[in-house]
């Protein structure tokens, strides 16, 4: 089926097409002939794509972004090689764990690096409140603690505001 | 048979939808989303998958859209059940090879489904019959909308909602239209048209997606970019500039075909009708094929319309998953063939002989 007809490293008309199946999936590359020499592509037998994008990952960050050992994931212990090896992300939070990585494959990916779609102004409203709540929850507690109960009352009092918000609205 | 009443009941692609149209055979739009602070399915523990899918599964269950729905689990689905599912676009093949702990909701016209534990927590799709991205999307962003009532999703205002998959990130939305382009398969045009969506950001497939061939001149264009455009955009884009660009040029190449070929066209569509309504075995390739001729000669008038919802249905029902589940056994694939031509032969044969007059 159709081949993309610009070189996905320069973006010039692009004459090599190669697709090998990685992990079960098959993947495709499309490149001028500049960059399919530069890049060993001319030789069929030793080639490999998996390393192709290995490498034109590590090209744009930097060989120790991808194999310093202090990127992982917190929050799910995705590494940037798992994420290599299965072309998906752990969980929301490698987004920003492996943001250096991410950012300049979102430019040739698609036609903007920011979202200017749809935004769940709801969700994002009960999601902020819910935390205010928790944060407010832990300096009241601070506050009992030190016995400072001028702030414990105020911090109370914002707490009842907060809560009377985060009611769901009656339908 | 847990998918039964599915296929017995009225939907939307086989018959309760709107009829159909020339070149447009259904519209689609899916969204993908996920739940914040869990793991994508792919990387998620068994048991964090199975708290997904019951969380999920809730949220959906108190959609108005999707009342008397069918939950389906993908464990309690037989191999042959999973692929009439696909076979009706009502799940992904990836969905349908899913480990465990994944699950689907399809509404009660069959035109939502909700998909949970594919590559993402959710991806929800809506499908029409004919053309109509407008009505698609209000509807599914209605069902978004509630969604996020009730589910927190993974959402960064930088990035928008974010997927286990880069290339689906910001909208998360693929919004694609089935057409049917006999006239320029017939002219060899299609590898021109493929290469200019391609360079507009748009993808062609085959009927079943990714690496699927273009058995009965169906293709699937699809936007490939989802971050750095507004759905609106997005949908607006994909209409104007490849779609409707798409169909003008399906139209000039049948016009051109009946001009200048129109013994070489007849022929073509008086055989398909012939094999159809006279052969004995016939692959489901094959098949579609024939039908897709039809189809076009219902287009061009040598058939008369009402025949239409038929071969639309009939495109469906002849993939080997169908044929297999109407027989109620697996068979083999050269009883399927006769299956199939026996099939045929009975719905083809009730369509009166063609007129070619003008």
């Amino acid at each position: 089926m159709g081949e993309s007809l610009v070189c996905d490293i320069c973006g010039k008309l692009a004459t090599v097409h190669l697709t090998q199946i990685i992990n079960n999936q098959i993947q495709k590359v499309d490149l001028c002939e500049e960059c399919a020499q530069q890049k060993g592509v001319t030789d069929p037998e030793g080639f490999s794509l998996a390393d192709f994008m290995a490498k034109n990952i590590q090209s744009t960050v930097g060989p120790e972004a991808v194999q310093g050992p202090a990127l992982v994931c917190p929050s799910c212990g995705c590494t940037p090689r798992d994420f290599k090896r299965n072309g998906r992300l752990g969980c929301p939070d490698c987004y920003e764990a492996f943001e250096t990585l991410i950012t300049p494959m979102l430019k040739s990916m698609h036609r903007g690096d920011h979202h200017t779609g749809k935004i769940p102004h709801e969700m994002l409203h009960r999601v902020g409140l819910r935390k205010a709540i928790n944060r407010l929850k832990d300096q009241l507690a601070n506050a009992v603690e030190q016995e400072k109960y001028e702030d414990a009352a105020r911090f109370r009092d914002e707490l009842d505001q907060l809560k009377s918000q985060s009611e769901p609205p009656a339908r | 048979m847990t998918i039964k009443p599915l296929l017995d009941a009225n939907a939307e692609l086989t018959s309760g939808g709107a009829p159909g149209e020339p070149i447009v055979m259904s519209s689609r739009i899916r969204l993908a989303r996920n739940l914040d602070g869990r793991s994508f399915p792919g990387w998620a523990k068994k048991t964090q998958r199975r708290e997904i899918l019951s969380a999920c599964e809730k949220a959906v269950a108190q959609l108005p859209q999707m009342q008397n729905g069918t939950v389906l689990r993908l464990d309690d689905l037989s191999e042959l059940e999973r692929q009439v599912l696909v076979e009706r676009h009502l799940i992904s093949r990836e969905l349908s090879q899913a480990e465990d702990a994944s699950g689907v909701i399809i509404s009660r016209d069959q035109s939502c489904s909700i998909m949970i534990n594919e590559e993402d927590h959710l991806r929800i799709q809506v499908l029409r019959t004919g053309r109509g991205f407008e009505d698609i999307w209000s509807i599914i962003d209605a069902i978004d909308n509630k969604l996020e009532a009730l589910l927190d999703f993974a959402f960064s205002e930088d990035l928008g909602y974010l997927t286990a998959c880069p290339t689906n990130l910001g909208t998360g939305m693929r919004a694609s239209v089935m057409l049917h382009l006999p006239g320029l398969v017939m002219t060899s045009d299609m590898e021109k048209v493929i290469r200019a969506v391609n360079q507009m950001g748009m993808v062609v497939r085959g009927l079943f997606g990714e690496g699927s061939d273009a058995t009965g001149s169906l293709f699937q264009i699809s936007n490939q970019q989802t971050l750095g455009e507004s759905e609106q955009e997005i949908i607006k884009r994909l209409e104007r500039e490849a779609i409707g660009s798409i169909i003008e040029q399906e139209k000039n190449a049948r016009a051109r075909l009946l001009e200048t070929k129109p013994d070489k066209v007849h022929d073509k569509i008086g055989r398909a009708y012939g094999i159809l309504q006279n052969g004995h075995l016939l692959s489901s390739a094959e098949a579609m094929n024939h039908l897709s001729l039809l189809r076009l000669g219902i287009d061009c008038g040598f058939i008369d319309e009402q025949w239409r919802v038929v071969v639309d249905r009939l495109l469906i029902e002849l993939q080997p998953g169908h044929i297999q589940l109407a027989a109620h056994e697996p068979i083999e694939s050269d009883m399927r063939d006769t299956a199939r031509a026996r099939l045929l032969r009975e719905e083809i044969g009730r369509i009166p002989p063609l007129s070619f007059e003008p």
